[in-house]
């Protein structure tokens, strides 16, 4: 149509300076992280760094401030995406191949579960912690981040088994092969994109949660950067901006990798729809 | 355990339903036993780790139970005083009234309106421009919770960038965390989480056929029109999903207050989840705290039924 591309050029020129206008909003708060990060003398107003450093990340890659939470980081979200995605794959299984009375009402409950504010009911999962035992112990705080991201992961995992033709399990029973084996030899070989999709999801929410092990573990040893991170600079009144933004970047940079690749396998339709472009 | 594959629905594993035959009792509740057999640890784990901490918040917020000391052991069963004490208590009603604001503000409002704003205007745009601001409103929703408080902290703080722009045009600064603490949060929180909504609408909104679009212009309806007549009636059930579950997200923050204002100053910006915390960890009232989180929880419990109920012809 001759007519409605000026029209159209028009429409996108003003959407571009709308969404830039948006997009400065959004960029100066990243990219304060980014700059005091490199500036020898960061404040908490943005600024270009009079010269360049790396000792802000020097200063913090210390056992006691980086490695240590960053390894407990990666204990906790790795345990978590392992224990989630081994779980989930087997609730998937029977929820998607047999048409069984109460399977409806048990998917309507693990999607209300789902919504539920989890962070609200801190203080009794605190009270129950102490309880059972279980205060302080990384495994615990493991069971229950599983559990919390549960109900997600049996619904995304459902999905995937759905996308799977039964005709190939078909040929593995008549072969003789178990239900559990044609799970595991056929169907999981099959949805690894899929599987892999769940793991990073459940990993990155866990990596980057802090209220639960805030909250759950109370040895520094055994805290997670999210934690590491607010107790040494939220509680330090003196703050070390360029350190405290090395560090988010050392604590950011493995999640934005993971977000990437699943952006990959999933072919952009990753977490909630994907974004265009 | 072996299954035959004849009592498999074959055809299509979800929607359509093929009743099984029963072939005598014993033998079906046996299979039906083995084919449960891999939703144990599943029900097990959130049986202990989901349901329990609902289940004991919902008995832990009818007794006197303290953080430390004797009541921490042997909480006495106080019935529903800390109900009657939470309704008649101003600071509660007071935290219900900021966390009402701050969901519907925040969330109901802020995110959901920008989040559709973007993402009509990320179809419109060329798309080196809309792969970049794409990029950067989903980079402060990916990053971890606490790294996006703290770079809003800088943000808001009395020296920090925002006041440094408004002196750069000749305004003078503002004390936001301590002056306006809820409107920094507020903004702090749908700086966070639009992407999600945008997300949420970018799909929906590519669901939309160009030729409706190109038929109402033809029929001279305006841009303006077009959306409000023929997109959002479209997309409409987007909305009611995507607003159930920004409000379902936004009633659960925490970290996101805590670092910038902890609360404060006084108790400007305490949330409910706030709230509870507070009362359990700092006053060490763990009885009336889980009572606090328990209606917190049913609030959320509300929605979230709604939002299952909207969903329901999708599972079904």
């Amino acid at each position: 149509m001759a007519l409605a591309s000026p029209r159209k050029r028009g429409t996108a020129i003003a959407a571009s300076i709308a969404l830039v206008v948006v997009g400065v909003t959004f960029f100066v708060p990243l990219a304060w992280i980014v700059l005091a990060s490199v500036d020898p003398a960061a404040t908490v107003a943005i600024g270009i760094p009079s010269s360049l450093t790396l000792d802000n990340f020097t200063t913090v890659l210390t056992p006691d401030l980086t490695f240590v939470p960053l390894w407990n980081s990666l204990v906790v979200s790795g345990g978590t995406a392992l224990v989630t995605v081994l779980i989930a794959t087997l609730a998937a299984y029977p929820l998607s191949r047999y048409q069984m009375r109460w399977n409806k009402s048990f998917l309507y409950t693990v999607l209300f579960a789902s919504c539920l504010p989890i962070t609200a009911v801190m203080v009794p999962v605190y009270a129950l912690f102490v309880a059972l035992g279980l205060l302080d112990s990384l495994p615990g705080t493991v069971m229950f981040l599983a559990a919390t991201s549960l109900p997600m992961a049996i619904w995304m995992m459902k999905n995937f088994v759905d996308s799977v033709p039964i005709s190939l399990e078909e040929a593995a029973w008549v072969d003789g092969a178990s239900a559990m084996q044609a799970l595991f030899r056929v169907v999981v070989p099959l949805m690894r994109p899929g599987i892999s999709v769940v793991f990073i999801f459940v990993f990155t929410q866990a990596w980057g949660n802090f209220f639960v092990p805030f909250v759950l573990l109370l040895d520094p040893d055994k805290q997670p950067a999210a934690v590491s991170i607010y107790n040494f600079f939220g509680v330090n009144g003196a703050i070390a901006y360029g350190q405290l933004a090395a560090f988010s970047v050392l604590y950011t940079l493995p999640v934005l990798f993971l977000y990437l690749l699943v952006q990959r396998l999933s072919g952009g339709f990753a977490l909630a729809g994907g974004v265009k472009g | 355990m072996t299954v035959s594959t004849l009592e498999l629905d074959s055809s299509a594993p979800r929607g359509s339903s093929a009743p099984l035959r029963p072939r005598g009792r014993g033998k079906d509740a046996a299979r039906t036993a083995g084919r449960l057999l891999p939703l144990t640890p599943a029900i097990a784990l959130m049986g202990v780790f989901l349901a329990g901490p609902i289940g004991y918040a919902l008995y832990g917020s009818l007794t006197n139970a303290t953080l430390s000391g004797y009541r921490a052991v042997n909480p006495d069963f106080v019935g529903i005083d800390n109900y009657t004490r939470l309704l008649s208590s101003g600071a509660f009603w007071q935290s219900a009234l900021l966390t009402l604001v701050f969901v519907l503000t925040s969330a109901v409002i802020g995110q959901n309106a920008l989040g559709m704003f973007l993402a009509v205007l990320i179809e419109k745009a060329p798309k080196p421009v809309s792969g970049v601001v794409g990029a950067l409103v989903v980079g402060a929703w990916v990053m971890p919770e606490i790294v996006a408080a703290f770079a809003l902290y800088a943000f808001f703080s009395t020296n920090g960038t925002l006041n440094a722009v408004l002196q750069l045009f000749g305004g003078s600064s503002v004390t936001w965390l301590i002056s306006f603490p809820l409107l920094a949060v507020i903004l702090a929180n749908i700086w966070r989480g639009t992407a999600f909504s945008m997300m949420v609408y970018g799909a929906a909104l590519a669901e939309v056929p160009p030729e409706v679009h190109e038929a109402a212009q033809i029929d001279g309806a305006g841009p303006l029109q077009r959306f409000f007549r023929i997109t959002l009636p479209m997309v409409r059930r987007a909305v009611a999903t995507n607003m159930m579950l920004v409000t379902l997200q936004t009633l659960g923050v925490f970290t996101l207050i805590w670092v910038m204002t902890a609360g404060g100053p006084g108790t400007r910006s305490t949330t409910l989840p706030l709230l509870a915390f507070q009362e359990a960890f700092k006053l060490s009232q763990v009885g009336y705290g889980t009572a606090i989180a328990t209606v917190t929880l049913m609030v959320g419990a509300i929605f979230a039924v709604v939002y299952v109920k909207v969903l329901k012809p999708e599972v079904d």
